[in-house]
């Protein structure tokens, strides 16, 4: 193995290839989206169409977030359904027949989820019993705990205050007119807040030199996420304003991406996933951390839970039914690794509405959902397929 | 003379270093011919090209075997011929049974159905020749590390075999299970069997090899057709010339700052096998103490286990750091308590290959580069870029990827890792191995630099001129114990060799029993 030369400063070809799959994957929902606005007839990016795009795939995304750091760490949960589901029935018995003040039971159904994915982390991380094997068990153990508790009957209706969770709209301050300028505000002030972000960052790397994105790609890059949000905004500004559960997935997004990148548990999750053996030699307790990211997907999975019950205005025992394989298709997509230590928090996000867009798009188009199926199965597979030939080519 | 195999004039190059230079090596038909050499002297690669693992074309000069010239394509050709290799590292499927092994790849079978009667019955058979005493069935898992090699034997036993090859055959089996192995080989001798034998350890090779050869920095120095005397075979292995440079240094030596007593260790699979006896030693403020020993003599062992205990199975032992009694149980309590250790092993256990320099350089200490759990981009760039020019680590950018660095540079990052967790005692696990004579100068300089700032080095070495050229004291190790200690003003390789050869010869000479290895182990 020889030492790479120095790479002559704009080097847009080699950075290409290094940095391919972060581009695919943004490129690839640009194109998927085209694709759909166009043989729908412009349905897509209606805004009543866009708001039910957010509705229906938040708690896909939410999940998505913490399902990232769990692949990274190395591990996976498929659990994450049934977990959901539990929690969304025990939330329906706290609200409708112990009748609990609204705010108390999600701050316990949270806990309970933190609780169940600590159970399941603290055998997977001290006893080093696999993640699969684990999940698998507490998938089926916490299916049929929903049931049980739910005596194979919905719980519903909610009180208007919870549905809110998931149907309700952030309230205009400056009155009812359209557009909803509160949403227009926190949108727009959004994405300014990113461009200001990125650029601070990219001055940063260009004092330290280590800036090897080339300034045409950052620059399109980020005009074409500024544009997305701008219009974003003004379609759902002009609807009924930004979704509830929008501005959590937002927050979450935001929260988690930074968690990774930014702070020292991410940094821990990503080196234990790219060497264990290294990481826990450089003295990381691999042990808590893999506890820890277990216990944040079991609370994540509960506030899915919540959002969609909530949504569903029932606890139902179908509940969840098949979510964890939305959600680590999502990862996959995203571009995370199967062997831990890649993937990023933007990546599974963009990958959840990959998978999201499809769904709408297909059903829009009226194809049925046994191709729907096919063709989301055949994309899982060729984002991996892309990553494989990329990773042996270099 | 009736030779089964003659080698003439084999090279072997890989990009940029000359593994085996014009090596030559005859071995007579019916004899056991030692292969001896420092690590990396080219036994395994002389080896892999005569096995086929090296095709033909892929290496100068000839094989005859049983006077015909020989173009092995891979191993299945060489198998064919009947030379049979036994790798150091067993190939054995632990979860199933002896006779599944034996056959592995080569199952007694009608279109795809096994005969189970007629495998077991063939494998009782193997079974009986190499003397172990096991149901055909058993599963291999079940079985010493001892009697794996059995069947390792039993299985090379199980195709037609006229020369087998033996890499480092008794490097993982306790004394009893070596002297029983060695039993064995000579046994077959009797029986017409041609074997080479690589191994460290002389005192076997006296006693049962009939010649050997002497590989040394890939290329033959001596061949002997019978015995000669140890010191004779260690002055072949180590007679090379001092021509790698040391930094000049002046060493300033102050108190004793760590204190290991009693260090005991155990192999996890195995209580009864001892990886580290009973090691005691101290190290001084500012002095770079050198670890000598054969590979497998348990210095990694030690040096790991002492560092929260990450190696091996701890069994009694303590250690004080600036006289004070220390708990290091675990890596974060010995990072705590001030120690490093940069491995032998930097890509599977040093660095995540994956990541860039910036992300791998904190890793020992990540609190060291944010404010309350948030990184600090800022500062960890700028110490990235730091250590990539103190270093001198050779890249792109503190961005590149670790994976795609030089072995020296690798080493440069895992070095850098830990300068920046501020250790005061290091522990320095070859710290040269695999890296090119300019960046060992560099790395050299570097610890000759941290010993004159007052910090405390090990380095564990299986390059003796090393050792001589960097270190203040000199400890060898042999066989888990730590068997000699002398200033490296008076230390020379033959003095080293001796010291271990005659270490191994206490063992024999006393003849301990395993009787009395269970009852040494029982007692604690």
């Amino acid at each position: 193995m020889s030492d790479t030369p120095a790479r002559p400063a704009g080097d847009t070809f080699g950075f290409i290839r290094r940095n391919i799959r972060e581009y695919g994957i943004l490129f690839a929902l640009v194109i998927i989206m085209a694709f759909f606005q166009i043989v729908t007839g412009g349905i897509l990016f209606r805004p009543v169409n866009l708001t039910n795009l957010f509705l229906q795939n938040s708690h896909i995304v939410i999940m998505a977030v913490g399902m990232l750091l769990v692949i990274v760490a190395g591990h996976i949960d498929l659990s994450v359904g049934s977990v959901a589901a539990f929690v969304g029935a025990l939330a329906g018995l706290m609200i409708v027949k112990m009748g609990l003040p609204i705010p108390l039971v999600i701050v316990l159904s949270l806990i309970a989820g933190a609780i169940i994915g600590g159970i399941q982390g603290y055998w997977i991380a001290y006893w080093k019993i696999p993640s699969f094997i684990v999940t698998l068990a507490g998938m089926l153990v916490f299916r049929g705990l929903t049931m049980w508790i739910l005596k194979g009957q919905n719980i519903g209706p909610f009180p208007r205050e919870f549905q809110m969770l998931s149907s309700g709209f952030i309230p205009d301050i400056f009155g009812p007119d359209k557009p909803n300028t509160l949403s227009l505000i926190l949108g727009w002030g959004a994405a300014v807040a990113i461009l200001w972000l990125q650029i601070r960052a990219r001055r940063r790397e260009e004092s330290m030199g280590i800036a090897d994105e080339p300034f045409a790609f950052f620059a399109a890059k980020n005009a074409l996420i500024f544009m997305a949000l701008v219009m974003m905004t003004w379609a759902l500004a002009n609807f009924r304003g930004l979704p509830n559960v929008f501005m959590v997935m937002a927050v979450l997004v935001a929260l988690y991406a930074f968690i990774s990148e930014r702070t020292t548990i991410g940094r821990r999750i990503f080196a234990i996933g790219g060497n264990a053996k290294a990481a826990k030699l450089s003295g990381i307790n691999s042990e808590r951390v893999v506890f820890m990211t277990f216990a944040n997907m079991g609370m994540l999975a509960a506030l899915a839970g919540l959002v969609v019950s909530a949504r569903l205005n029932s606890a139902t025992p179908k509940a969840g039914e098949g979510f964890e394989l939305d959600v680590i298709a999502a990862v996959f997509i995203g571009g995370a690794s199967m062997a831990g230590g890649v993937g990023t928090v933007i990546g599974a996000v963009v990958g959840a509405f990959i998978m999201g867009v499809m769904n709408n798009g297909m059903s829009i188009l009226g194809i049925g959902i046994d191709y729907q199926q096919i063709i989301k199965g055949l994309v899982l597979m060729a984002a991996v397929i892309f990553d494989v030939s990329n990773k042996s080519k270099s | 003379m009736d030779a089964i195999l003659e080698m003439r004039g084999i090279t072997k190059e890989f990009p940029g270093v000359k593994a085996l230079d014009n090596v030559n090596m005859t071995v007579r038909r019916g004899e056991i011919r030692a292969l001896v050499g420092e690590n990396g002297a080219g036994k395994s690669t002389l080896m892999k090209v005569l096995s086929g693992v090296y095709p033909h074309g892929s290496y100068d000069g000839e094989i005859l075997y049983n006077g015909k010239p020989m173009a092995f394509r891979g191993i299945h050709d060489s198998e064919a011929q009947g030379i049979v290799i036994i790798h150091q590292e067993l190939a054995l499927v632990p979860q199933m049974s002896i006779a599944e092994n034996i056959f592995l790849g080569n199952e007694i079978a009608t279109r795809g159905v096994i005969n189970r009667h007629e495998t077991n019955h063939r494998t009782a058979e193997l079974l009986a020749k190499v003397g172990l005493r096991e149901s055909p069935e058993t599963r291999v898992g079940e079985l010493g590390m001892g009697k794996q090699q059995l069947v390792e034997i039993a299985k090379a036993l199980s195709k037609k075999v006229d020369l087998l090859i033996l890499d480092e055959p008794t490097s993982s089996l306790n004394e009893h299970d070596s002297d029983a192995l060695l039993r064995l080989l000579a046994s077959f001798r009797e029986q017409g069997m041609t074997a080479i034998l690589i191994s460290h350890k002389l005192n076997e090779i006296s006693q049962v090899c009939d010649s050997l050869t002497v590989l040394r920095d890939g290329a033959t120095v001596a061949h002997h057709d019978g015995m000669v005397p140890e010191s004779r075979i260690i002055k072949d292995m180590v007679g090379r010339s001092m021509d790698d440079r040391y930094p000049p240094r002046d060493p300033q030596i102050g108190e004793v700052v760590m204190q290991v007593r009693d260090w005991t260790v155990e192999d996890p699979a195995d209580s009864e096998r001892l990886l580290v006896k009973g090691a005691s030693f101290e190290l001084h403020r500012g002095e770079v103490l050198g670890i000598a020993g054969l590979m497998g003599a348990g210095r990694t062992e030690l040096a790991m286990s002492i560092f929260g205990r990450s190696m091996g199975k701890y069994r009694s032992g303590q250690v004080t750091i600036g006289g004070q009694p220390v708990d290091l149980s675990t890596v974060p309590k010995a990072i705590k308590a001030g120690m490093a250790y940069v491995t032998e092993d930097r890509k599977s256990l040093g660095l995540v290959l994956i990541d860039s320099i910036r992300r791998n350089i904190p890793l020992a200490n990540l609190p060291g580069v944010a404010t309350r759990g948030i990184v600090d981009r800022h500062r960890e760039g700028r110490i990235g870029n730091d250590f990539r020019q103190r270093m001198n680590i050779r890249s792109s950018s503190i961005e590149q990827e670790t994976v795609n660095l030089s072995g020296g540079n690798q080493q440069k990052v895992v070095l850098s890792k830990w300068l920046f967790a501020g250790p005061e005692i290091l522990i320095l696990d070859e710290p040269t191995r695999g890296i090119d004579v300019g960046a060992k100068y560099e790395i050299y300089t570097m610890i000759r630099d941290l010993a004159a700032q007052g910090k405390s080095i090990i380095v564990i070495s299986s390059e003796m001129p090393e050792l001589l050229g960097i270190t203040d004291r000199i400890l060898v190790m042999n066989e888990g114990r730590l068997v000699g200690e002398l200033p490296t003003e008076e230390a020379t390789q033959e003095k080293i060799m001796s010291i271990i050869i005659s270490s191994g010869h206490d063992l024999t000479e006393t003849n301990v029993t395993p009787e009395e290895i269970e009852a040494e182990t029982a007692h604690v």
